[in-house]
């Protein structure tokens, strides 16, 4: 008896639409997050992430129709990540509908901005959203803190940084390794560990995922609190349910 | 028709608790509320909340909540969501020590997450206690209708009700303590977690409230 760990879908959304396509066969419409985001509640997803890879301002409000959209329909917990950089917005996604909201390339820009935001909100809707790149290996690895998408380094470490987040009221950390991103080979099982054995909240381990193994080890052997994938669920390879099934034959706790 | 009043006091995702209501008892309705004559008038009240506890407090005396939501409690089907909980106790040690509304026995305090490790693995616990645990029904309720025992509920908190064995607890849960999940008397039934972000369990929870009599 006890917690279970999580297992999280994530959707791009551009100007409202889910992009990086995704392959469920009998689904009217591919391109509604909200269609797609109620199809993994069905299969027993513990939450849903929407980031928002939309660039301009101008369509960012779309996503807050999406996010009312989905609060009137699927009832677990939603995250919305992208373009959070003031107070205002964090209120508009709350306020919309979304439980949490991530803050990445914001909370490097000003790190005070995290500890206003958690203090405005409380820590529980706080998720800090770190991507983190490999910049030395070997017996002491280190991982540097990417931001705009993973296109420019910040010189920041990123396990000391996780640190720092949580220190100014984050409620999670979303880690996402940059190196593993879209390559589906799993994890970056010693950056995982390091971050989540190095903080006291909870982590999301995200970037690398290809099958089912790959989850069950970022819990395992990453410590992880929640596991992160998109194509192994988009492309209807698994369904979130056979990914918990695979984790409870593992010993792990889940919800099924 | 019957009518729910979702206090709103300005703080968390109160959106999230008014489309449950309106999912799970489409003939309601369901409104967002800061007017205490309208908390008074409501069939139901419904207490929801996130954040923190001081906050909560002191904007229920800033919008002269306070009376009309005791009374409530007295004599209506009131439901308590997280912070809706910790609320009904008389002391929260957030906040350097916060006055409740002392309205169940019991105290509020904060995971000692330093001393918090899973039996399982040995990994220390991480603090918020967030996402899916399981709640032990230890009475029988109207509200626990149709939920199978030890089902999963959302959770997202960092302090915790411990009202000892002073009864009036619905529902515990383990999380390096075992603290109070939901608690309750006469009209009133308050939980822990997220019933409006518990899928199946949570919307059963909410549909038990809308048809509940306040009746234990």
């Amino acid at each position: 008896m006890g917690l279970s760990k999580r297992i999280i879908p994530c959707l791009d959304v551009d100007n409202g639409r889910v992009v990086k396509g995704v392959r469920f066969v009998d689904i009217r419409d591919a391109g509604d997050p909200v269609e797609i985001a109620r199809r993994y509640d069905q299969q027993g997803a513990d939450e849903i992430t929407f980031l928002d890879i939309t660039a301009s301002s101008d369509n960012r409000q779309t996503m807050v129709h999406v996010v009312e959209a989905m609060a009137e329909q699927v009832f677990i917990p939603l995250t919305v990540g992208g373009g959070i950089r003031q107070v205002g917005d964090v209120r508009r996604m709350l306020v919309a509908g979304a439980d949490k909201v991530a803050i990445n390339t914001a909370a490097v820009a000003n790190p005070e901005f995290v500890r206003e935001a958690s203090g405005h909100f409380g820590s529980q809707c706080i998720v800090v959203a770190i991507d983190a790149k490999q910049v030395k290996s070997g017996d002491n690895p280190c991982w540097e803190v990417f931001t705009h998408g993973g296109r420019r380094g910040t010189g920041i470490d990123a396990v000391g940084w996780a640190v720092r987040m949580a220190e100014y009221g984050a409620g999670e950390i979303l880690l996402t390794s940059m190196d593993r991103d879209g390559t589906r080979d799993g994890f970056d099982l010693a950056l995982v560990r390091a971050v989540c054995d190095a903080v006291t909240i909870p982590v999301i381990a995200s970037g690398g995922v290809g099958n089912l193994d790959h989850l069950v080890d970022g819990i395992l052997k990453g410590h992880a609190d929640a596991v992160l994938a998109a194509s192994i669920f988009h492309f209807g390879e698994y369904t979130v349910g056979d990914a918990k099934r695979r984790l409870a034959e593992c010993g792990i706790e889940v919800r099924l | 028709m019957s009518t729910v009043a979702v206090i709103d006091y300005g703080m968390g995702n109160l959106r999230s608790v008014c489309k449950a209501l309106e999912h799970v008892a489409p003939a309601a309705r369901v409104f967002l509320t800061a007017d205490p004559d309208a908390l008074v008038r409501a069939d139901r009240i419904v207490f929801p909340g996130q954040g923190a506890i001081g906050g909560c407090i002191s904007e229920l005396d800033r919008l002269g909540l306070r009376a009309a939501v005791l009374q409530g409690m007295n004599t209506k089907p009131f439901l308590g969501i997280c912070l809706g909980l910790q609320a009904l106790y008389a002391y929260s040690e957030e906040g350097g020590g916060t006055a409740g509304l002392a309205v169940l026995p019991g105290r509020v305090a904060l995971f000692p997450h330093e001393r918090m490790h899973n039996p399982a693995d040995g990994q220390i616990l991480k603090v918020p206690h967030m996402g899916w645990n399981q709640v032990h029904q230890v009475a029988a309720h109207p509200l626990w209708r149709g939920i199978a025992q030890d089902s999963r509920f959302y959770f997202v908190h960092s302090y915790y009700a411990d009202a000892g064995d002073r009864g009036q607890v619905m529902g515990i849960t383990e999380y390096g303590v075992r603290f109070t999940s939901a608690a309750g008397r006469e009209n009133i039934f308050a939980v822990q977690f997220h019933p409006e972000k518990s899928q199946h369990a949570g919307l059963v929870l909410l549909g038990n409230f809308m048809s509940w009599d306040g009746s234990a």
